[in-house]
């Protein structure tokens, strides 16, 4: 428990526009006595000791969303992610603190300009879909519309444009039952988005559909948002989502957030040992991009410099092939040591000759997980490349498997790596920068 | 030890429950009299007009009525099933009888629904409420039938009044259960949903819990009827007319052929009631939309 001393509740990162959504301080006490709880554990009591005044279930979060951000919060159950996200809308009150929807503290407001603040600015996707089973997809489409009071062929309208967004254009007309799981929970998203609200929550929005399904709705939520550009909380237990759908994410254990931070900095930097933990079973292949692994080139060629210059570099260099690239850094192919030897000798002037330009490079975002194909195709490591087609690094293979290990185990991994002798084509292509610049 | 326990006397003292009831009955009726008066009268006009409206016209135009309200409820088994039970009743010479049985169940049903189910509803939203009800209507449901009748023969003498109020308070409790069970059951992520874009709490009951609790209320509307109709029998004993006199003379006349056919008679009613109430639960719109399934 003493632990805990190391949670932090790290402030969001400073930005220059408002927050969407802002939560200081805020606690949330179940039970027969809230407010003397919340007194001792600000007093630094710890949930235990506060057991006998009530079930502390969110404690002195604090945290800003801004605008157009995935902010997911992840945590087990128990750890009070699903009361927390009940206070960014009022359907829990906070116990101590504030929540800042845009300007408004709904903290301060009546029922009325609560339910105002709900119909306006906050819409939410649930768990199990909570569709109205009488409701044809349209009307339950329709029902946060129908709520604000808009007439039937207006909202009917603006329904069918959501559905039509999340892929179910067709279905309109159909009972929730006869759908299945994954198309009722687009049904639950065309309804939150029909709301047509800046921020949207999503409760363990797609932790009732099976990994397939769940997967694919990942990547359809994450097209909308590119299009759609809104402020959504994200609740999750499952860390994989986590860190593929958070631009950043907050760890919750026991009510408390213990760190807040992108996917990389969570992984690559854990505030404690629980989250180091935690993190230890995360697919780190499908985390990690191309760009977090690679490393420099040893040697990198010119292709205006000739074959006797490549030749060379790489003999310094003791690597028996480089990737050529141009005056711009533009990946051009590979060329092997005893090409480049053989042209100089045959007199060759132009290296363009002793190229292979039918090399496999991979974009610097790529995630660890696609890269072990072309990894294991390549006898050379392979070229890492940016949005222009510029050279930006090499993941060598070793390089790959040790980034699969977690921090702790990072030693004893490296060690058995240094072990096994690489193959001797695996070593090469490095090399100096002069030769670019 | 067989003595001393049949001898309590000297152990408890004789405690008169039933004078302090009798005295409190005595004492309403007195200082409420003119209240009762309008109630009887109230539930004498419903029910002659209901009773007039099922057994003035010929008993084909009401059994054709009825087997086509079967019919359009469930299908055309239970419409042809309706008419041969309501001939055979006719055949029978239960017909008048049994119209004014179905007027008193008709009646009676009514009125505990429009007690029970907003009290239902309350109590599913209250939880003190609830605490309050769910003994009451423990009470009202174990107490034997007919000592119903005692104090509404008191306060409202014979006559189908006291059958209908006795058939009240005997059939209301799983109208109020059934209700806020099914309320309560109701998918709590649903009403969050409700809540969760606005709604107002009036508008979470009209449009989401009411609705979704439908095939519970419907089933517990069947029990009231059911139960209402057992009732009607009984109160057969204070002369509130239909198949129950009939029951109540045979009995005491031994007379089993007039027994059975009036029993028969309410036999068949009871199924029909049954029937088209549960076809009728089957169509709730919430109903429907599950059987949608495949």
């Amino acid at each position: 428990m003493t632990a805990d001393s190391s949670t932090t509740t790290t402030p969001a990162e400073p930005s220059g526009v408002a927050p969407a959504v802002s939560v200081r301080g805020v606690y949330k006490v179940f039970g027969p006595k809230p407010g003397e709880a919340v007194r001792r554990l600000q007093a630094g009591a710890t949930r235990d000791e506060v057991k006998s005044l009530g079930t502390a279930a969110v404690i002195d979060a604090s945290f800003d969303v801004a605008p157009g951000e995935i902010f997911v919060v992840m945590g087990l159950s128990g750890s009070g992610k699903s009361t927390l996200i009940r206070m960014l809308n009022g359907l829990w009150a906070p116990s101590a603190g504030d929540v800042l929807l845009g300007d408004a503290n709904l903290a301060k407001v009546d029922g009325k300009q609560l339910r105002a603040l709900r119909r306006s600015r906050v819409s939410m996707v649930f768990q199990h879909f909570a569709l109205l089973p009488h409701r044809t997809v349209l009307d339950n489409a329709a029902y946060p519309l129908e709520i604000q009071g808009i007439g039937r062929s207006e909202r009917q309208e603006k329904a069918r444009e959501a559905l039509e967004l999340v892929g179910l254009g067709g279905w309109a007309d159909s009972l929730p039952s006869q759908l299945s799981g994954g198309m009722r929970q687009r049904v639950g998203l065309a309804r939150a988005l029909a709301a047509d609200t800046d921020v949207l929550l999503m409760d363990e929005a797609f932790s009732a559909l099976d990994p397939l399904i769940r997967s694919e709705m990942q990547e359809q939520l994450l097209e909308l948002q590119e299009k759609l550009g809104k402020t959504i909380v994200f609740i999750t237990h499952d860390l994989n989502e986590a860190m593929h759908l958070g631009d950043r994410i907050a760890v919750m254990r026991d009510g408390r957030i213990v760190q807040i931070g992108t996917a990389e900095q969570i992984l690559s930097d854990p505030a404690n040992d629980y989250v180091e933990k935690f993190v230890a079973d995360v697919d780190r292949s499908r985390v990690l991009t191309a760009s977090s692994v690679m490393q420099r080139p040893r040697v990198t060629v010119t292709i205006s410099g000739g074959p006797r210059l490549a030749a060379r570099e790489m003999r310094e260099a003791e690597v028996s092939g480089a990737y050529v690239v141009d005056r711009k850094r533009t990946l051009k192919g590979l060329v092997r040591a005893d090409d480049a030897v053989r042209a100089a000798k045959e007199g060759v002037e132009k290296l363009e000759g002793v190229v292979d330009p039918d090399v496999t490079a991979v974009h610097r975002d790529t995630p660890l997980a696609e890269l072990f194909a072309p990894a294991a195709e390549s006898a050379v490591p392979l070229a890492v490349v940016d949005d222009e087609g510029r050279l930006v690094g090499v993941v060598p293979r070793v390089t790959l498997l040790e980034a699969m290990v977690p921090a702790d185990n990072g030693d004893a991994a490296a060690d058995a790596g240094t072990g096994i002798p690489a193959p001797a084509d695996d070593e090469p292509a490095g090399t100096t920068e002069g030769a670019s610049a | 030890m067989i003595a001393a326990a049949t001898d309590t006397g000297t152990l408890v003292p004789r405690i008169n429950v039933g004078d302090w009831v009798d005295t409190f009955i005595d004492w309403m009726t007195d200082t409420f009299d003119p209240f009762f008066d309008a109630v009887k009268t109230f539930f004498e006009s419903i029910y002659d007009g209901l009773a007039w409206a099922l057994s003035t016209p010929p008993f084909f135009v009401v059994a054709l009525v009825l087997a086509a309200l079967a019919f359009w409820v469930r299908g055309w088994k239970l419409g042809v099933g309706t008419l041969l039970g309501f001939v055979l009743i006719a055949g029978m010479d239960q017909w008048d009888n049994a119209m004014e049985s179905l007027a008193l169940v008709i009646v009676a049903s009514v009125v505990a629904l429009l007690l029970g189910i907003p009290l239902g509803i309350w109590a599913a939203r209250n939880e003190h409420v609830s605490r309050v009800v769910r003994p009451i209507l423990d009470f009202m449901q174990t107490m034997p039938a007919f000592v119903y009748l005692i104090p509404t023969v008191v306060i409202f003498l014979t006559g189908p009044v006291p059958g209908i109020i006795a058939t009240v308070v005997f059939a209301i409790a799983p109208g109020v259960r059934f209700t806020e069970l099914g309320i309560r059951q109701v998918d709590g992520e649903v009403v969050e949903a409700g809540r969760a874009f606005g709604s107002t709490d009036r508008r979470i009951l009209r449009q989401i819990q009411i609705p979704l609790a439908m095939p519970t209320i419907m089933a517990g509307i069947n029990q009231v009827i059911m139960l209402a109709l057992s009732m009607v029998v009984i109160s057969g004993m204070v002369g509130a007319g239909g198949l129950g006199d009939d029951v109540v003379a045979a009995l005491q006349r031994v007379d089993v052929a007039l027994g059975f056919e009036a029993g028969l008679a309410v036999v068949i009613l009871a199924i029909f009631l049954d029937r088209v109430t549960s076809a009728l639960a089957d169509r709730a719109p919430v109903a429907k939309a599950l059987k949608a399934t495949r």
